[in-house]
């Protein structure tokens, strides 16, 4: 990897790490109001996986995509607008935190039921495959989001009929409060893609440079018309869910194991010469 | 020049073209393809325009569906089938909290050029599971239109119209009107989606309607004509947004307002149509509008009990009667307070 992409993705972990703590702050301040989902503690994930694709690719996300659209490159300050409900925001307000939408980046939508990424990447992928274009959608969800019934449908029409998708999953060990193995009986969420036929990966989600990789890879796979791939990246919200959760329900030592790995720290040690 | 075709050939001839027209347009649902469409609907399709333009789908309405959204946020002009109404209840996620909520939420970003089309309503003995009607369900949605064609000639002009509209439309078809033949012109010019047809004109009372209880208020119009009250019979054809303009003109001509719905009377479509009315017309009316509707209960397997629970022709007429002041008001089809 050339210096100036490992440059520029320490930049974007960096200002997303500080978006997100900003966030936070106006949210305490009462600037910000509803639902607020932050993500400090998974920056490797958006920012790896979106340095590896190109212009042409779409991006689905999650409720908790304050930072993909920022890394996606919508500017930070029509974010920040829309979470306050501005009309110079990126959706005029009607959004807000969880529907930030960019059609000229391709950011197709926050999208705030669990589970409806499945459908609407698979969707795209297919009007894409349609008219032949060289171009790869990205679908994030997270691990809770892997027991709903679009899951299943989803990936077996990408997978039936070779749609350009790449499955990301943000595996952060939690839905709200309730740990991956109270929740799901196979616990690898990769796993669940050989289901399908669909070649998947298990990747350390807290270093950027594995994310950016696997990423890269994956969707040479897709261009190469090799059909849908899913990768699981394994993270950790150093948060509670939103803002209204102090995350109480997580031992404080696993915590402190998880900020030890701290994303951000380990990418600048790799990025900065010692 | 008008001739004279089936209702399922009409929404096949409009498919037709409209594929052949614009290459954004798809069809996806379940046996649509290499099937046909279980009514015929897309019967020949699958021949001329190939497996991406008719897609079958294995059974996930919830996915298939929203796979139809992500195709719109494309640009594509994806007509989605769902076997039947009853099935959409699975597919409410993305019709409701996709289709209908996305160009808002994205401050006008995306359109939402969708068309997603339902066979419902009660057929004949396909018990509580498949008879539902359910536009009261879709119609409280603010985002989605809904055209409810009666007509072969609806059929094709409002299917036509639904798959060239940037916003979502739900075509709500009438399972038992597919087979039922009537005059197509593809020539003539079509009315606004949403504008509603006077079908019978009359003095004594307006009788709005929708889908298949046309026939069957045109029905009791004939026979109400023949006792002297003379019946004007309006068809809603899209239940969002409603064309109050043509229903209020009719009432206060008339004074008397009837609906007639298959739906269930409780929150349904009639109570819409008469509270919009009521706010409209309120001192127009002679006196207090009337619903003639299907009662309060999952529709029951035998015939005849099938038969019953939903208006017949004698029900509108005796309604009509009453409202009139023809008899005096006993209405034995009338539940008890829900």
């Amino acid at each position: 990897m050339n210096r100036e992409t490992m440059t520029a993705m320490l930049h974007d972990m960096l200002l997303a790490r500080a978006f997100e703590e900003r966030a936070a702050e106006e949210y305490s301040k009462g600037n910000i109001a509803g639902f607020l989902h932050l993500y400090p503690g998974e920056e490797a994930v958006a920012v790896g996986v979106l340095h590896a694709c190109g212009p042409a690719d779409y991006i689905v996300s999650t409720y908790r995509e304050h930072v993909h659209a920022l890394v996606r490159g919508i500017p930070a300050n029509l974010i920040m607008a829309e979470l306050f409900g501005k009309r110079d925001g990126c959706c005029h307000g009607m959004g807000g935190s969880m529907h930030l939408f960019d059609k000229s980046r391709r950011f197709m939508g926050g999208y705030a039921i669990v589970g409806e990424t499945y459908p609407v990447a698979t969707g795209i992928a297919y009007a894409i495959a349609m008219r032949e274009l060289p171009e790869a959608v990205i679908c994030f969800f997270g691990d809770g989001a892997v027991n709903q019934g679009t899951f299943h449908e989803s990936l077996n029409m990408a997978a039936l009929w070779h749609l350009p998708v790449l499955f990301v999953c943000e595996n952060n060990h939690y839905q709200i409060g309730t740990e991956i193995h109270r929740h799901s009986a196979v616990a690898e969420v990769h796993k669940r893609a050989c289901g399908y036929h669909i070649p998947a990966r298990k990747i350390d989600g807290m270093d950027v440079l594995s994310v950016h990789q696997a990423c890269s890879e994956a969707l040479e796979q897709i261009h190469a018309d090799n059909g849908p791939q899913f990768l699981e990246f394994e993270t950790y919200r150093f948060r509670g869910h939103s803002m209204a959760d102090p995350g109480s329900y997580r031992p404080r030592v696993e915590v402190q194991a998880f900020e030890k790995e701290d994303p951000i720290t380990l990418a600048i040690r790799e990025t900065l010469p010692v | 020049m008008s001739e004279n075709v089936y209702y399922w050939h009409a929404l096949n001839r409009a498919l037709d073209e409209e594929l052949a027209a614009d290459d954004r347009v798809f069809v996806l649902g379940e046996d649509v393809g290499l099937y046909g469409g279980s009514y015929r609907v897309t019967e020949g399709l699958y021949a001329k325009y190939g497996e991406w333009r008719l897609r079958d789908t294995p059974i996930s309405e919830g996915s298939f569906t929203g796979l139809g959204v992500g195709a719109a946020l494309l640009g594509m002009r994806p007509v989605v089938e769902i076997m039947t109404i009853n099935f959409a209840l699975l597919a409410l996620d993305a019709i409701i909290n996709m289709a209908a909520k996305i160009p808002f939420m994205s401050g006008g970003q995306f359109p939402m050029p969708l068309v997603v089309r339902m066979p419902g309503g009660v057929a004949r003995q396909l018990a509580a599971q498949h008879s539902q009607r359910l536009e009261q369900t879709l119609m409280n949605v603010p985002g989605l239109r809904i055209a409810v064609p009666a007509t072969p000639q609806d059929a094709w002009w409002q299917l036509r119209q639904a798959i060239r509209s940037d916003e979502p439309v739900i075509l709500l078809e009438h399972e038992l009107l597919y087979f039922s033949k009537g005059a197509l012109d593809t020539r003539a010019e079509a009315p606004p989606m949403h504008r509603a047809r006077v079908h019978r004109q009359g003095r004594d009372l307006t009788i709005i309607t929708y889908s298949r209880m046309l026939d069957l208020s045109l029905s009791a119009a004939r026979q109400l004509a023949q006792k002297g009250i003379e019946a004007e019979v309006i068809d809603l054809r899209s239940l969002r947004p409603v064309d109050w303009a043509t229903c209020k003109q009719s009432v206060d001509r008339t004074h008397r307002l009837l609906v007639v719905e298959e739906d269930s009377r409780f929150a349904g479509a009639g109570a819409e149509i008469v509270a919009g009315l009521s706010e409209r017309c309120f001192f127009e009316l002679d006196a207090p509008p009337d619903r003639v509707a299907a009662r309060e209960m999952p529709i029951p397997f035998n015939a005849t009990l099938e038969a019953a629970s939903i208006p017949r022709p004698s029900d509108i007429v005796r309604a009509a009667e009453n409202l009139c002041g023809i008899r005096s008001k006993q209405n034995p089809a009338k539940p008890a307070s829900t």
